[in-house]
């Protein structure tokens, strides 16, 4: 439907070297953690008693070594990606469909609405994030849908800002009034509008809060309330790496040299596709 | 419906009008105060009727419009009343504004480069009024609205229907605003300043069109401009405002040979004519129209009027009949 936004945006982030090649690197570390297990003969959570916190090499089957309890670090590692990209989306997709409606009624509607909607975003965004969870947790008890729910119910504050910013100045462009004027109820010019008229600055955002959600899962299972043993993110192996940092240093690197390059090209493809959106700025 | 200049009989008017603007005030509150654009201004459009309404920016010509429309910003206050087609819709919420805005009663604006939604093509834009109003399908909604630049002289409408506004120049998007407008089969058009934003070939064209199609639907239009020769190229009936009020209303003909109020006739003045084109300096009006903030007192155009007298600076000239031919508001009118 709107191609002609898209069409050019992708032109422009085709020319562009660097989120080409970020995008690139995101597909293969993707594709290697749903496809990559597949090639190692190890378990997610089978114990190799022979191989205990074994270094990275060819002479046995654990190909990045092992930790403590004689867990294949390359599965593991895989499998832990698969959590914190899960985490990342599906939050990301919370915060973006909770910030885009808030945020797109609040503006279109404006006056008194916009000031109790926006009061209620300042409310909620003056909670710590930390005790936030920690209460979730402690309520609904720990599990991974929980950590979805509760990071993107955080995330979605600060979306709904920049939306109801762009709608605002939306609402008083000609095509918004002669919209008014040739009889469209409001919740058809919300959607219809002004909605799609802001998702470019929005898909922006959303691709460069993944990484930031991703880091904060991390965060959070570093500190005991994300992911739970056996299960694990990519934060909990850094966590359990950093215990072993003088023994067996490889436990650290490898998670922690998986997450650094996808949150490096997250970060390099989110800036690209902010320029390709930005046709202006590029001219 | 029109004989003579009975159509713009003051106040209880007749409910043929398609439209009937009744001691019209709109006023704008502002932290420094009130602000008023329009004050007391009682209007009429007949049925098929093209009515012309001239006036400097700030007279408040749009805005009696934008109220009719419920388009006004949201500190502004309108009072008195507004007819369409016998019932009253100023003050409506918006649903059921809705049910004739944009089908009975239209509007075209000025600046048809921003008017159109960017990401929709032509034709979803088009479709989008039919199934918004009648509930048409899809399908019979992009038939329809083919047709409906078919009947605006778009040339190769198949096409336009799948591009996107900026792919169309500015005097096509404005034909695919009339078009839009007309899907609903309106009985009165609003034009506010359809062709300022055009140069001058496609302003012809825009008014050339908007002349045949008044005809061909039998609508009425109402033409709000600061141009007096766009005016005069398709209005049946001239209403000059100034500072907020009708200060002037006759048969265009009647209008544009003979000004009775002095503000039309020196706007008349104001208008390039090839004759005069040696003339080394473009005739224009002195100085400024009145802060509408500041309170009334006696006629707005006194200050800038050349046969202002004493009178004119303490009493207010209400509108009146002179001779049955034009309304005007004025002590010292000018002679036919």
């Amino acid at each position: 439907m709107n191609g002609g936004l898209w069409h050019g945006a992708w032109r422009r982030l085709r020319a562009n070297p660097a989120a080409v090649a970020a995008l690139c690197i995101i597909a293969a570390l993707v594709a290697m953690a749903f496809v990559g297990p597949w090639f190692s003969p190890n378990e997610v959570e089978a114990l190799d008693w022979s191989h205990v916190a074994s270094d990275p090499g060819m002479v046995h089957a654990h190909w990045l070594g092992t930790d403590r309890l004689g867990r294949d670090l390359y599965v593991r590692t895989l499998a832990g990606a698969r959590v914190s990209l899960a985490v990342g989306l599906v939050a990301s997709a919370v915060s973006l469909s909770l910030g885009l409606c808030y945020g797109a009624v609040a503006g279109y509607v404006g006056g008194r609405t916009d000031h109790v909607m926006m009061r209620i975003i300042e409310i909620l965004s003056g909670l710590p994030l930390i005790f936030f969870v920690i209460f979730l947790t402690v309520l609904f008890g720990r599990s991974e849908s929980l950590l979805f729910v509760s990071i993107g119910a955080v995330g979605w504050l600060t979306m709904a800002r920049i939306v109801r910013g762009q709608a605002l100045s939306l609402r008083r462009k000609e095509f918004i009034e002669a919209a008014v004027a040739s009889g469209a109820s409001s919740a058809r010019i919300i959607f219809k509008h002004v909605v799609p008229n802001v998702l470019g600055p929005v898909i922006v955002y959303a691709t460069l809060s993944v990484p930031q959600i991703i880091l904060f899962e991390s965060f959070l299972s570093f500190l005991g309330l994300g992911i739970q043993e056996p299960h694990a993110s990519l934060g909990t192996l850094i966590a359990e790496g950093a215990g072993e940092i003088e023994a067996a240093p490889w436990i650290l690197l490898v998670p922690g040299v998986f997450l650094t390059m996808l949150l490096l090209c997250l970060n390099i493809f989110g800036d690209g596709l902010r320029d390709a959106f930005d046709a202006r700025e590029r001219r | 419906m029109r004989p003579g200049g009975a159509g713009i009989s003051p106040p209880p008017a007749d409910a043929a009008a398609a439209l009937c603007v009744t001691n019209l005030e709109v006023s704008y509150a502002r932290p420094d105060g009130t602000v008023a654009a329009v004050r007391d201004v009682s209007l009429s459009v007949g049925p098929r009727e093209c009515i012309g309404i001239v006036g400097e920016s700030g007279s408040g010509k749009t805005q009696v419009f934008m109220a009719a429309m419920g388009l006004l910003a949201e500190n502004a206050r309108a009072r008195g009343s507004v007819r369409f087609e016998g019932a009253e819709i100023l003050g409506l919420a918006p649903h059921p504004l809705n049910r004739v805005r944009g089908s009975r009663l239209t509007m075209i604006f000025q600046d048809p480069m921003t008017s159109l939604t960017p990401h929709l093509k032509i034709g979803v834009q088009l479709a989008e009024v039919l199934v918004a109003h009648r509930g048409s399908s899809w399908r019979e909604a992009k038939r329809e609205a083919l047709e409906a630049l078919e009947r605006v002289r778009v040339p190769e409408p198949q096409r336009r229907l799948r591009q996107y506004p900026h792919e169309l120049s500015g005097g096509m998007r404005q034909r695919v605003m009339i078009a839009m407008s007309l899907l609903g089969r309106p009985s009165l058009l609003i034009a506010d300043e359809p062709t300022s934003a055009l140069d001058v070939t496609v302003q012809a064209q825009i008014i050339d069109l908007l002349r045949m199609l008044r005809v061909e639907l039998g609508m009425a239009v109402a033409l709000i401009s600061h141009d007096l020769g766009v005016v005069a190229g398709l209005a049946d009936r001239i209403v000059v405002m100034y500072a907020g009020r009708v200060v002037e209303s006759a048969r265009a003909g009647d209008l544009l040979r003979s000004a009775r109020h002095p503000y039309s006739a020196l706007l008349l003045q104001c208008v390039p004519n090839l004759r005069d084109a040696r003339l080394e300096r473009m005739p224009c009006l002195p100085g400024q129209p009145p802060d509408p903030a500041a309170p009334e007192r006696g006629c707005a155009f006194a200050p800038r009027c050349p046969r202002a007298s004493e009178r004119c600076a303490r009493e207010r000239p209400a509108l009146r009949d002179l001779d049955g031919a034009a309304q005007v508001a004025c002590h010292h009118p000018l002679s036919p």
